[in-house]
């Protein structure tokens, strides 16, 4: 089995702050889809930019594709290139993503930077558009565009190139149930397409119905679980340590508690 | 629009909150000003010129009329802009307010002295003013000169057409087209690319202005004295700077991840269609009246 990203005992901080990732030990197999949970702040979307080359690890290393992920490796373009066509970032906030005047340069954008001839990248556009059914959005602007309809765009920008990996940062955020079922079917397309799909997500629907494996991350930024999805997503004080669910309980007892205290 | 009109009536209701009312206008205005596209969508003559086009044929224009020095080429072509109004679906009412409304506050405190023999002499047409006793750096009569009467009509009528240009060409163009347009007059990528970004995101800070307008309105009761008007606008000032400084290092690293390098390659899906080679045709030919009875 090919191995796509290969981590080794992972740090990150951020900059005058407390660390955002710790100690991530993990591997990323080609073909596979692999969701990381975790709750808001655990370093979910951290991850994903280390595995994107856009961070680098303060401690440990990440390997994709066999190479070391380093600031060194990027400054060669070559390679730097291949890297960008075959692996692509859905961001969690569209407004991040789409960045140009209009959705047409937007989907364009990537495919042009990575030095595809006109006619191929007018093609792509084309397609990437009509598969995802937005091509009437072509020529409008990325902010007068619904919520559900920048997803779709963002998706489109990064469809353009036509990644072997997806790194997707909370997919079904602030999509309409519409949209967020719409999302579920093309996050499916891409797992039948043979494609890596890395995501990061608090949604166990996803984690549940998407991915053949999930990492799960704690409130302290460390690993504390990784293999088969549906095997954690069945350990319920695996899911309630990294806050993932909720005890029903816990809330029952705060209400009864907060009455008590009323009443006297 | 994040703002609907009630709502915005109802935020600008405290007549005497002017730190707000300052601000709510100035977001409408820039609002107004750069995202109002409704012309440049209308299915008029000059919509469907090529922008590379028209803003090589509008300069050429422009040039013209910073060139001539005859008021009935200068007033040709300020009909022809209202000409092309029309055949653009620009209200003529709206078009020529829009242009005029400024040059006699501008232009015309430029020209007015120049028409007077103090600073133009020239032919007397009818005094002014007579000066008894008058200081010996004075003529005894003011009067306004034929010579200087041409010359300021000649500056406001220029003036008046060179600005017809400018919004003829800003109102039946779409920005984002306008600025991929500048590319063909060697405009830097990177130039062109940054103030599309510019163009884009002042929609998105407008936006989360507006929003922390309503979020303080929605908080507050009763009447806030001005010191505390500071502060909370300080404070939202200072927010508004942190969460575009957050965007922009998150827009950057986008822009990364698909591919960017620092060397721009921008889409470009223009096509010159017939109608486009039939109007520099036209600008051409007239071009060359001009020049022809400009230097007769």
């Amino acid at each position: 089995m090919t191995v796509i990203f290969d981590l080794e005992a992972v740090g990150y901080d951020y900059l005058n702050s407390s660390p955002a990732l710790r100690d991530i030990t993990f591997s990323i197999a080609a073909g596979k889809s692999i969701a990381i949970l975790g709750a808001n702040g655990s370093g979910k979307s951290t991850l994903l930019k280390l595995l994107d080359g856009l961070y680098f690890p303060v401690t440990g290393e990440i390997r994709a594709f066999g190479v070391l992920l380093t600031e060194a490796q990027f400054r060669n373009e070559a390679w730097a290139f291949g890297f960008r066509r075959r692996v692509g970032l859905l961001f969690q906030n569209p407004d991040v993503q789409l960045f140009l005047p209009t959705v047409r340069d937007e989907v364009a954008f990537a495919p042009l930077q990575l030095g595809l001839s006109r006619g191929e990248v007018s093609v792509r556009v084309e397609s990437a558009l009509t598969t995802l059914g937005i091509a009437r959005l072509a020529d409008r602007a990325p902010y007068n565009l619904s919520e559900g309809e920048k997803k779709k765009v963002a998706i489109a920008s990064v469809l353009s190139l036509d990644p072997d990996v997806w790194l997707l940062d909370e997919p079904l955020a602030s999509l309409d149930p519409r949209t967020g079922a719409w999302m579920m079917d093309f996050l499916f397309s891409l797992v039948e397409q043979g494609k890596t799909l890395v995501i990061a997500t608090h949604n166990l629907a996803i984690a549940r119905n998407v991915a053949h494996q999930a990492c799960v991350l704690d409130e302290t930024h460390r690993l504390i679980a990784h293999g088969q999805a549906d095997v954690l997503l069945d350990n319920k004080a695996l899911l309630l340590q990294a806050n993932l669910i909720y005890n029903n309980g816990d809330h029952v007892l705060a209400r009864q508690v907060s009455r008590a205290l009323q009443d006297t | 629009m994040a703002l609907c009109e009630s709502c915005r009536r109802g935020f600008l209701s405290r007549r005497h909150d002017f730190v707000a009312k300052t601000l709510a206008d100035l977001t409408e205005a820039m609002k107004r000003a750069i995202f109002a596209e409704r012309y440049a969508r209308e299915p008029g003559l000059l919509q469907a010129i090529d922008p590379r086009v028209k803003l090589v044929t509008f300069l050429v224009l422009l040039l013209l009329a910073a060139w001539t020095r005859r008021l009935d080429v200068l007033g040709g072509l300020y009909l022809l802009t209202l000409g092309l109004a029309i055949a653009s679906r620009i209200p003529i009412d709206f078009f020529v307010k829009r242009v005029w409304l400024f040059i006699p506050i501008f232009a015309g405190m430029v020209a007015l002295p120049a028409i007077f023999n103090v600073v133009t002499p020239g032919k007397p047409l009818f005094t002014v003013l007579t000066l008894v006793g008058a200081p010996c750096f004075l003529p005894a009569q003011i009067f306004v000169t034929e010579q200087g009467l041409y010359g300021a009509l000649i500056f406001i009528l220029r003036v008046a057409t060179s600005v017809s240009i400018a919004v003829l060409l800003v109102l039946t163009t779409r920005w984002t087209r306008l600025l991929k347009a500048l590319g063909v007059l060697r405009f830097p990528q990177i130039g062109i690319l940054v103030l599309g970004m510019t163009y884009r995101y002042i929609f998105l800070f407008l936006h989360n202005m507006e929003s922390i307008f309503l979020a303080r309105r929605s908080r507050t009761v009763g009447r806030s004295n001005w010191q505390e008007k500071e502060r909370w606008l300080a404070a939202s000032i200072g927010s508004l700077l942190g969460k575009s400084y957050h965007m922009s290092n998150e827009v950057y690293l986008a822009m990364v991840s698909r591919g960017w390098n620092g060397r721009p390659v921008l889409s470009d899906h223009f096509t010159l269609c017939r109608r486009d080679w039939a109007w520099l045709g036209f600008v051409f030919i007239l071009s060359v009246l001009i020049i022809w009875v400009g230097m007769r």
